[in-house]
């Protein structure tokens, strides 16, 4: 006894690159899980559209944290081990990537329409079309998406302290049992937690007006201000 | 090799437990969204108002709650309250933990909803000159709740599939009964395989429900 969570500092801080390394390397999987699940679902054969549909509802309607302890505790069996860090990281990515394929599809399709027929007639090659038309233009659509998805990542990363993966959540969990000092713990925790997804945030804000600035569209000024625009007119909030 | 072998008598044993885990998993979905739905309508209401140092803060305090994780807040809920002598069960502290979480989001819902009826609404009844209570309550939050419904089934089936982390504080729903079985069987597959089929079977049609909504309000809208 004796110890204090001061000395535990740098155990808890080591969480944090973990917590980033999951989060980072999910992320890279399920972006072009989510592509190739969006384009599956609007291709034109029946076969690969349902295929698609299915791998969605199948990550989607089943709890993640059952995906994750399927992967690392009945994959074994079937003779596929994996370490927590590769279970976490392959469910995530593939969970998130479900649902993103969804936010993304809308953009898609929007560019898609029109774009594409303009695209077929002018007998641009598939890739090209892809890549240099609909892409490029679907990109910034898709970035204020991405940025919650990011976010909705970082937290997601704290599942995988279930499987034994020292990031931040179980570190905290470990200084609480050996500890015993919960309050403190737990509030640095939330607070580290809230600091990233903030930083992340504006990270995301930065690429936004990066993206906006290179395809030609209108890039919002910067500002920090709590205070948002309301379209609600002051008198109904019993404005003075 | 023998985890390849589907073993159905243990199905039939596991199945039990895991519709018992299953009436836990649905009652904290339903108290939890009850409370977050009305959690969710003070924050909204404390943000809308304008009010100058409540309002701010209300706004960095969802923010808080949605740039966090609901382990850790669940975690919270459950070892530091009881510190300030607020010692509460198991399965309050998760639907605690649920509300708590789940608030941030459909304040969102709220917010959205509000925000998305349209600016021709305000200026007809301010050109009207009716009083701003009828206002809101009937003409504004009407149409805010035909867009906000399915919005909120949404949450709710969300809400369904995270309660499984309420196993990491000792209740006993669905994928708690799952690893009970499961550890003592030293067999996976079966349970873990289940509960997976349980949660898609519930949110599947849940899903579809909240479709049905979305026409609904999509014809009325």
């Amino acid at each position: 006894m004796g110890h204090t969570l001061w000395e535990y500092q740098p155990f808890l801080l080591k969480g944090i690159p973990i917590t980033l390394t999951v989060m980072t390397l999910a992320m890279l999987l399920a972006i072009p899980t989510a592509l190739i699940l969006a384009l599956g679902r609007m291709s034109k054969y029946a076969v690969i559209r349902s295929l698609a549909g299915f791998v969605i509802e199948t990550f989607r309607g089943t709890s993640a944290l059952v995906q994750l302890f399927w992967a690392f505790y009945v994959l074994p069996f079937f003779g596929l081990e994996l370490t927590p860090m590769q279970a976490g990281i392959i469910v995530l990515g593939l969970n998130e990537g479900s649902y993103f394929s969804e936010v993304i599809r809308p953009a898609l399709g929007s560019v898609l329409a029109g774009q594409r027929d303009a695209a077929i007639a002018l007998h641009l090659p598939t890739r090209y079309r892809f890549f240099r038309v609909v892409l490029p233009q679907a990109l910034p659509v898709m970035i204020p998406p991405f940025g919650n998805a990011l976010v909705g990542m970082l937290k997601f990363t704290s599942l995988v302290s279930l499987v034994t993966l020292q990031d931040l959540s179980f570190r905290a969990g470990l200084i609480r049992a050996t500890l015993g000092e919960s309050g403190p713990t737990f509030t640095e925790t939330l607070i580290l937690y809230f600091i990233m997804a903030l930083m992340l945030g504006g990270l995301v804000k930065v690429l936004e007006r990066w993206v906006n600035r290179r395809a030609g569209r209108p890039v919002a000024p910067l500002s920090l201000a709590w205070k948002r625009n309301t379209p609600v007119p002051t008198w109904a909030l019993g404005g003075r | 090799m023998t985890g390849f072998q589907w073993d159905w008598g243990y199905v039939w044993t596991v199945i039990p437990h895991l519709l018992e885990g299953l009436k836990i998993t649905v009652a904290a979905t339903v108290l939890g969204s009850v409370f977050a739905f009305l959690l969710g309508l003070i924050w909204t209401a404390l943000r809308l108002a304008n009010i100058p140092i409540i309002s701010p803060l209300t706004n960095l305090w969802v923010s808080f709650i949605r740039g966090t994780p609901f382990l850790v807040q669940l975690y919270f809920v459950f070892y530091v309250f009881p510190n300030y002598g607020l010692t509460l069960s198991a399965m309050m502290s998760g639907v605690v933990g649920l509300a708590l979480f789940y608030s941030a989001p459909v304040s969102e819902v709220y917010r959205a909803g509000i925000e998305g009826v349209a600016p021709g609404q305000w200026e007809a009844s301010l050109t009207l000159g009716l009083p701003i209570r009828r206002v809101w309550f009937r003409i504004v939050l009407p149409q805010a709740f035909r867009v906000v419904t399915p919005m909120l089934g949404n949450t709710t089936i969300s809400m369904f599939k995270e309660t499984a982390l309420l196993s990491t504080i000792t209740i006993a729903e669905l994928m708690a009964q799952a690893m009970d079985i499961a550890m003592a069987q030293y067999r996976f597959i079966e349970p873990l395989t289940m509960v997976g089929v349980l949660y898609f079977c519930v949110s599947y049609i849940s899903a579809k429900g909240v479709r049905g909504l979305e026409k609904w309000s999509a014809a009325r809208g």
